[in-house]
C-alpha cells in the first residue's frame, strides 16, 4: 500500500507506471517521494515500495 | 514631483513597520514569466518595496496580452522585460530591477536563478511550469518556489487558494481550470491567483511560512 496525495492505493511498480495509471502527463507534474523531489530522469528507475508517500502536483495551462 | 528615495522608504516603513520593511527591502525575488501572472506579481512586489526584482521573459508584448497583462497599447512589439522595467520604475524608481530576456530551461536555470532567494513561477505553458519547479526543487533545495496553476475562465474566484504542497513549494490557483479548455483568461481571475502568489512571497519574506 502506498499513499498518493493523502489517499491510500494498492500499487507496485515504478513512478512512470503510477503516473500512467493515474492519467497524469509526466511532462506536466512534479513528484515528491517521502518528502524528496524525484528528478524526472528517475521516474523509470524509482520502484515504489510499501509505505511510500507521494505528492504529485499537476500543472495546467494559463498565466 | 517624484519622491526622494528616503521619502519613499519612510512612507513604506510607516505603513509596514520598520522590521518588516527591512526584510522586504533586502529580499531577492525572481519572477519567471511576465504575462498575466508575472506582470501583476511584479507590480505588487515593487509597490511593497522589494529590494531586488529579477524579471525574466523571452517574449514581446502582443496585442492579445492587453486583456490581462500590465502593459499599455503603445508597448506592443517591445520585449516584456523592457516594458515591465519601465512600468515598475514608474511605480517605484528605487526598486532594483534586473531584467533578463531569455527562455528558461533545465540547462540555464541553475546559473540564471542562483542569486535569488524566492522564485516565482508565472509561466503560461504547463510543461514550462513543470520544468522550472522541478529544476528549482532539484538544484536549489534552500530556495522557495511559489507557482500558479489553474486560473483560466470565469469560475468562482473563491476556488483559487494557496497550498503548501511540498516543504518549500507553494502552489496557488484552483489546480484544474486549464486555458486549453477554451475558457480564456480574464484579468479579474488571473489577478486573484497573482495576488495569492505575491502575498505568499511577502509572507515568506516576513517569516510566515504557513499559507
Amino acid at each position: 500500500m502506498i499513499t498518493v496525495n493523502g489517499e491510500k492505493l494498492e500499487f507496485s511498480g515504478n513512478i512512470s507506471g503510477l503516473l500512467e495509471i493515474l492519467e497524469y502527463n509526466g511532462k506536466r507534474v512534479a513528484v515528491e517521494l517521502n518528502e524528496n523531489i524525484v528528478p524526472k530522469t528517475e521516474y523509470d528507475s524509482t520502484i515504489l515500495s510499501d509505505g511510500d508517500k507521494l505528492e504529485i502536483v499537476r500543472f495546467v495551462g494559463g498565466g | 514631483m517624484i519622491p526622494t528615495e528616503t521619502e519613499f522608504f519612510n512612507a513604506l516603513t510607516e505603513r509596514h513597520g520598520a522590521d518588516l520593511q527591512k526584510k522586504i527591502t533586502s529580499a531577492k525575488v525572481a519572477v519567471c514569466g511576465l504575462g498575466g501572472l508575472g506582470s501583476n506579481i511584479a507590480i505588487a512586489l515593487a509597490r511593497a518595496g522589494i529590494g531586488r526584482l529579477h524579471i525574466i521573459d523571452f517574449d514581446k508584448v502582443d496585442v492579445s496580452n492587453l486583456n490581462r497583462q500590465q502593459y499599455s497599447a503603445e508597448q506592443v512589439g517591445i520585449y516584456k522585460t523592457v516594458a515591465m522595467t519601465a512600468n515598475l520604475k514608474a511605480i517605484n524608481p528605487y526598486c532594483r530591477i534586473i531584467p533578463e530576456t531569455v527562455r528558461l530551461d533545465e540547462n540555464n536555470i541553475p546559473e540564471i536563478l542562483g542569486d535569488d532567494d524566492i522564485i516565482c513561477e508565472a509561466f503560461d505553458k504547463p510543461e514550462a511550469k513543470a520544468v522550472l519547479v522541478n529544476t528549482v526543487l532539484e538544484k536549489f533545495p534552500e530556495k522557495y518556489i511559489v507557482s500558479g496553476s489553474g486560473m483560466a475562465g470565469l469560475n468562482s474566484a473563491n476556488t483559487i487558494t494557496t497550498r503548501q504542497v511540498m516543504k518549500k513549494f507553494y502552489l496557488c490557483g484552483d489546480g484544474i481550470s486549464d486555458v486549453s479548455d477554451g475558457t480564456g483568461l480574464f484579468l479579474s481571475r488571473v489577478m486573484v491567483c497573482a495576488g495569492h502568489q505575491a502575498n505568499m512571497i511577502l509572507r515568506i519574506i516576513a517569516g510566515n511560512l504557513n499559507v
